[in-house]
């Protein structure tokens, strides 16, 4: 994992590199002030020697500045490899988004790939500009304390011998107790958040039903077997405080104990009994450290995880075996013997071999139920999704032979859930063509009948949408969304339920327009039968199978299926004729 | 493959340091708020005490064990005297182990108080919640609440657990630190304070930076984290549009934005701690240079070992206050958004009119024990309602439903069909005229009883997280599975149900994902059903599902609304073209009734929208 995460570090190695070594240097500076120290209280003191004080306290002066030279230098390095190893991380996992195809993203959903972006990034570059620096920091001064604690002397040393085994088993033995706490309380607190969530969510419903009661019950429940769990996890990591403190007592007591014989006898100087006190402290503290810095890291591990879930995920749409020069001839469609699921392993196909033959330049009408398969099989067009048997051509030649931007470019949908950005209208409706011109843009516009609203607004094209499209209605949004497929000039146009908030009026004048667009074949998706009765061909789809086609005149012989739909839809507007 | 992640932003318990992702805020009143705090502590007023105890006992030993090396090494082990330096390192050890015991004591206890005092708030405010009335929630968005229960909370949380005992700490070891110097040498003293004025120079400086810097960061993640979401919730029209490059391109414009920002953030705060240790560390070289020029003259090396041992021990509690303050801060600010709920208005509910079951019909209790058959006859009288009380948005409306009687409201977006719906089950309260129920003022009757005996199925479809059955039977817990089932077959819902995976015990998670729009419809019409009300509100209910599973849906209703007073708000003409009523409605006023014969017959609005001549906005 940690490979191939490094990848995006790389660009920053020097700046690691840089801030590895000042962060260890820092460490080292700052444990060689105590040895320095201890010259000064065994020689200088004693002789009386001032100017040798003096120069030994200038050296200690420069070390400490030049130790915080240092500890600056990491800081600066660790946040600026920490940041843009971060944004790294995300722009590679947001460019692998853009490949992906819809059912990659089905499989993270939405909502998680937003988290695996955001709150997984963020993670993993605190953890680079921690580890950076405390796990640089803590064993090198653990270490280098270890040494010249050993150098002042080795039988002292051996205290360690005893008191960092029994602190590590300690901390290692509070950490194994905690961390399965922790992740029980992390669990136990989504939890309670879901019935947060789907109260505020549902209070209409929770207040209609008179269950605020039941709710408070659930919500007490659940915040009971959180506090329990909390109370046991944080009971248990406020041991590890004393537990600490009792160690580095312990040591330094025993340091008095066989430092003060070994001093009377001459073996150890006094100033190396003090030096030893800040050592002993320095030790155990990095110790901790590092433990903590590993119950910290685990927890970055599952964020590094999941996104390099993301980072290894094959696309399943991709343009392999595509010829780059290939051109989408005309807009002529066939499915020849085509099922398709969304699922490999599903049972139950959404599609089931169908085979249909639509020439360049028709209008084709799609009626049926919900989950009839309407859109799964108007999706199969630009490829958005890959059917598991059967073949899909576009202009003559199967989807999978062009380059999916040449095919995508070709064939334009307009899809049930539209979705508009936010900037202004003009911004919007260039997403079909980025060097459309203002005269062309409403050219687009009064096709989808969308000219008269844009031009009412105040500041017209210059219009601000605002985030998601939401400051324009769901029929204007509509409306916009089929000028925005319009402005591609595509050989193919699918509108898949498109207009069901607009008026019947406005419906009407919209298929005029697109009847006039000679060459470009339009597949129309709707629930009302008058949105494609004209059409040149009508599929009445049932349960993922072409139940009957036909024009509207003979589907009103041969499908009672058609007729009760077209009858029920028409009863009021009969009464008038 | 599943995701079990939850998309609230992390740094819970235990969650990382939190004083690296900045952005600190501060309270509005910080002693009222604090009052308030206090008053749910009070409980724990002999622990507290208890825990101060605790915290001076284990300052004053940290502060006392070092004190001890001075008299350790110039009259013990300097002269030699072993005897004596085995007694004063058992009393240094026994000082120690007492300082231990004390900060675990206090901790724990902090523990226990925090961990309680948050439980116990946490579940105010909920109770609190779900008594307010719906105007609070249509004025504050989810979010908003929903980081009332995380965030506002994981900051009390942690500021009792931790910050107010290590700022008490922290103080106290200063103090104590302080005079121990003085006691020790005023001359070293002064040079550390000096060397303590430059560090808190630094701090301020760098804070008002970092402040800054934070800030400017957040904003770029807000901008950056705003860009996924709206990317990714509309990726399928970037792939139609072959927009993927244009994506990744203002994808990297903000990412490098926030990147830059960020490591300005960061560099500032990240020399913080460098800076202060080092600052300690230029102390501890001056104390020792001028120390050790002192000692010439007195050969006092114990002192200066103590005063050394307290050098290291005086910067920290500074930078752990700084901090601390901070969390402190926020967990006040959240506290006091915290109480702003808590001190809201509850719905009101005066009425005394309570419903009850005799035999199998339902009855009107009144207090002086007058009982009053449930008929379903509701009422509005010459209403007035707005919102905002400023803005009206139904003028002087008068209508009835008799008993038994279908009633369809009819017009575009804001017209007021939703309005008079939520005032029937009084959601709000209407500012003049009145609304009876069955001839009593509905604000005479009990919420719960009025509520109860109207079912509704909104225009959002909601389902909790549990079983199909608990789902269905969520208005009546009581509901036999035979029950359930017979809802379910009358709402069309069976069919799909039992071939569920699990059937009715297959759970549902994140409100139905996993059903199509229409039947998460019906399984809205099933609860409906299974709570059997005398009186139904339909809010557009069947407007998401196609002219094909609407026909078999109406069916349904048919049979679920017969014998019962409905009011339908439909999106589709064609299914209320049978009400015997049909009420109009546009800004707020009824314009048109009559019953669909009628109404055509007027040629009016209702006719312009019935042959499609106008938009249903």
């Amino acid at each position: 994992m940690l490979r191939k995460l490094s990848k995006y570090v790389h660009p920053y190695g020097p700046v690691v590199l840089l801030g590895v070594i000042c962060a260890a240097s820092e460490a080292v500076f700052e444990l060689l002030i105590p040895m320095v120290m201890s010259d000064i209280v065994d020689v200088g003191i004693p002789s009386g020697d001032t100017s040798f004080i003096l120069k030994k306290g200038g050296i200690m002066v420069c070390m400490a500045l030049i130790s915080l030279a240092f500890g600056v230098g990491s800081a600066v390095c660790s946040s600026v490899a920490g940041q843009g190893f971060g944004a790294n991380l995300r722009a590679a996992e947001y460019e692998q988004l853009q490949r992906f195809a819809f059912s990659n993203i089905e499989r993270f959903s939405t909502a998680s790939l937003v988290t695996r972006l955001t709150n997984d990034c963020t993670n993993l570059q605190m953890a680079l500009m921690m580890g950076m620096r405390l796990l640089v920091r803590a064993p090198v001064m653990m270490i280098a304390a270890l040494i010249l604690s050993m150098r002042i002397s080795l039988r002292l040393s051996s205290v360690f011998l005893v008191s960092l085994p029994l602190l590590a088993f300690f901390v290692g033995l509070i950490i194994c107790r905690a961390s399965p706490l922790f992740r029980q309380l992390q669990e136990q607190t989504d939890a309670l958040n879901l019935v947060v969530q789907e109260d505020l969510s549902a209070i209409r419903v929770v207040k209609s039903f008179v269950r605020e009661g039941a709710e408070e019950e659930k919500f007490a429940a659940r915040s009971d077997a959180m506090k329990n769990t909390a109370l046991r996890a944080f009971g248990m990591v406020v041991i590890n405080m004393p537990v600490m403190m009792l160690i580095i007592y312990g040591t330094l007591i025993a340091v008095m104990w066989f430092g003060g014989h070994l001093v009377y006898s001459g073996a150890l100087d006094p100033g190396g009994l003090m030096a030893y006190f800040t050592y002993i402290t320095q030790i155990m503290v990095s110790a901790m450290m590092v433990s903590m810095i590993f119950m910290m890291l685990t927890r970055s591990i599952a964020s590094g995880r999941r996104i390099l879930e993301v980072l290894g995920e094959t696309p399943a749409i991709r343009d392999d075996g595509a010829d780059p020069a290939l051109e989408v001839a005309d807009g002529s469609i066939t499915f020849d013997h085509v099922t398709f699921r969304y699922h490999a392993s599903s049972e139950d196909a959404v599609l089931r071999d169908i085979s249909l033959s639509i020439p360049a330049g028709a209008t084709v009408g799609i009626l049926g139920g919900t989950g009839s398969g309407k859109s799964s099989l108007v999706s199969l067009i630009p490829r958005l999704y890959e059917a598991q048997e059967g073949t899909v051509l576009v202009g003559g030649r199967p989807v999978q032979d062009y380059p999916l931007h040449t095919l995508r470019e070709a064939v334009s949908v307009v899809l049930q859930k539209n979705t508009l950005f936010s900037g202004s209208v003009r911004e919007n409706l260039q997403w079909g063509d980025p060097n459309a011109s203002d005269e062309k843009i409403m050219a687009a516009c009064r096709a989808a009948c969308a000219d008269e609203f844009v031009m009412a607004f105040p500041d017209g094209l210059d219009h601000d949408l605002g985030q998601g499209g939401a400051n324009v209605s769901g029929g204007q949004k509509q409306r916009l969304c089929i000028a925005r497929a319009l402005l591609k000039s595509p050989k193919v146009l699918i509108l898949d339920d498109s207009t069901s908030a607009v008026d019947t009026a406005t419906d009407a004048k919209i298929r005029a327009a697109l009847k006039d667009i000679r060459g470009m074949t339009k597949l129309i998706i709707a629930q009302r039968v008058t949105s494609v009765m004209e059409a040149d061909l009508i599929l009445v789809m049932e349960d993922g199978a072409i139940a009957d086609s036909g024009t509207h005149a003979e589907l009103m012989v041969s499908c009672p299926l058609y007729r009760s739909l077209y009858e029920s839809q028409q009863k009021g507007v009969s009464i008038d004729g | 493959m599943a995701d079990q992640s939850s998309r609230r932003p992390q740094g819970g318990p235990g969650g990382g340091p939190r004083g690296a992702r900045g952005g600190y805020q501060k309270p509005k009143a910080l002693l009222p708020t604090i009052r308030k705090l206090l008053r749910y502590l009070a409980p724990y007023r002999v622990q507290l005490v208890l825990v101060l105890m605790m915290l001076v006992t284990s300052s004053a030993c940290t502060v006392l064990g070092s004190y001890l090396l001075k008299p350790l090494i110039n009259d013990y082990i300097l002269p030699g005297d072993f005897p004596g330096l085995a007694r004063a390192l058992a009393l240094m050890g026994c000082v120690y182990a007492l300082g231990a015991a004390c900060s675990f004591g206090y901790a724990r206890l902090m523990v226990h108080i925090s961990q309680t005092t948050v439980a116990a708030i946490r579940r105010d405010l909920f109770t609190k919640m779900q008594s307010l009335p719906l105007s609070f929630f249509d004025t504050h968005t989810h979010g908003e609440l929903m980081s009332r229960f995380t965030n506002d909370m994981d900051t009390i949380s942690e500021a009792l657990n931790n910050s107010m005992g290590s700022v008490i700490s922290s103080s106290l070891n200063f103090t104590g630190t302080v005079i121990m110097m003085f006691v020790l040498s005023p001359l070293l003293s002064l040079i550390t304070f000096g060397v303590i004025a430059v560090m808190l120079l630094f701090m301020r400086f760098i804070g008002g930076r970092s402040r800054r810097g934070f800030i400017a960061q957040q904003k770029a993640l807000g901008a950056v984290n705003g860009y996924i979401e709206e990317m990714t919730e509309g990726q399928k029209v970037i792939k139609v549009f072959n927009h993927e490059e244009a994506a990744i391109a203002g994808f990297r414009e903000r990412n490098e934005a926030y990147r830059a920002a960020a490591t300005r953030a960061q560099i500032f705060a990240g020399i913080l701690m460098p800076v202060m240790g080092n600052l300690s560390h230029l102390n501890y070289a001056l104390i020792c240079c001028v120390g050790a020029l002192h000692a010439i003259g007195t050969g006092d090396l114990g002192s200066l070992a103590a005063f050394l041992q307290y050098t290291r021990q005086v910067s920290m509690p500074l930078t752990q206050i700084s901090q601390q303050v901070n969390v402190i801060l926020s967990a006040t600010a959240g506290a006091e958004r915290v109480f702003e709920i808590l001190e809201t208005a509850p719905e009101i509910d005066a009425g005394k009119v309570t419903l009850e079951k005799q035999g199998s019909d339902w009855v009107w209790k009144k207090p002086d024990g007058e009982t009053v058959p449930l008929r379903g006859d509701v009422r509005f009288y010459d209403v007035v309602f707005g919102y905002d009380p400023r803005k009206t948005v139904l003028h002087h409306v008068s209508l009835f439903a008799k008993p038994g009687q279908k009633l369809a409201f009819v017009g575009s977006t804001g017209a007021g069909k939703t309005t008079i719906t939520s005032l029937i089950n009084r959601f709000y309260e209407i500012q003049s005229g009145s609304i009876t129920y069955d001839g009593i003022d509905v604000r005479e009757i009990e919420k719960a009883s009025l509520r109860r005996s109207l079912g509704v199925v909104l225009q959002d479809t909601h389902l909790f997280t549990g079983t199909v059955a608990e789902n269905i039977r969520y208005g009546r817990p009581e509901a036999t599975d035979a029950e359930v089932r017979s809802a379910a077959r009358l709402a069309g819902a069976d069919a799909f149900i039992r071939r569920l995976p699990q059937g009715y015990d297959t759970v549902l998670t994140g409100d139905g994902g996993s059903l199509s729009q229409g039947e998460r419809q019906l399984l809205n019409i099933a609860r409906a059903a299974c709570a059997d009300p005398p009186v139904l509100i339909l809010d557009e209910a069947t407007s998401s599902v196609d002219t094909h599973t609407e026909l078999l849906i109406q069916s349904a209703m048919d049979k679920l609304m017969a014998g019962r007073t409905v009011f339908v708000i439909a999106h589709r003409l064609s299914t209320i073209r049978d009400a015997k009523a049909i009420l109009v409605l546009e800004g707020g006023e009824i314009i048109e009734r009559g019953d669909h014969e009628e109404l055509l017959a007027q040629k009016g609005r209702y006719y312009q929208l019935y042959t499609g001549a106008a938009e249903l906005k």
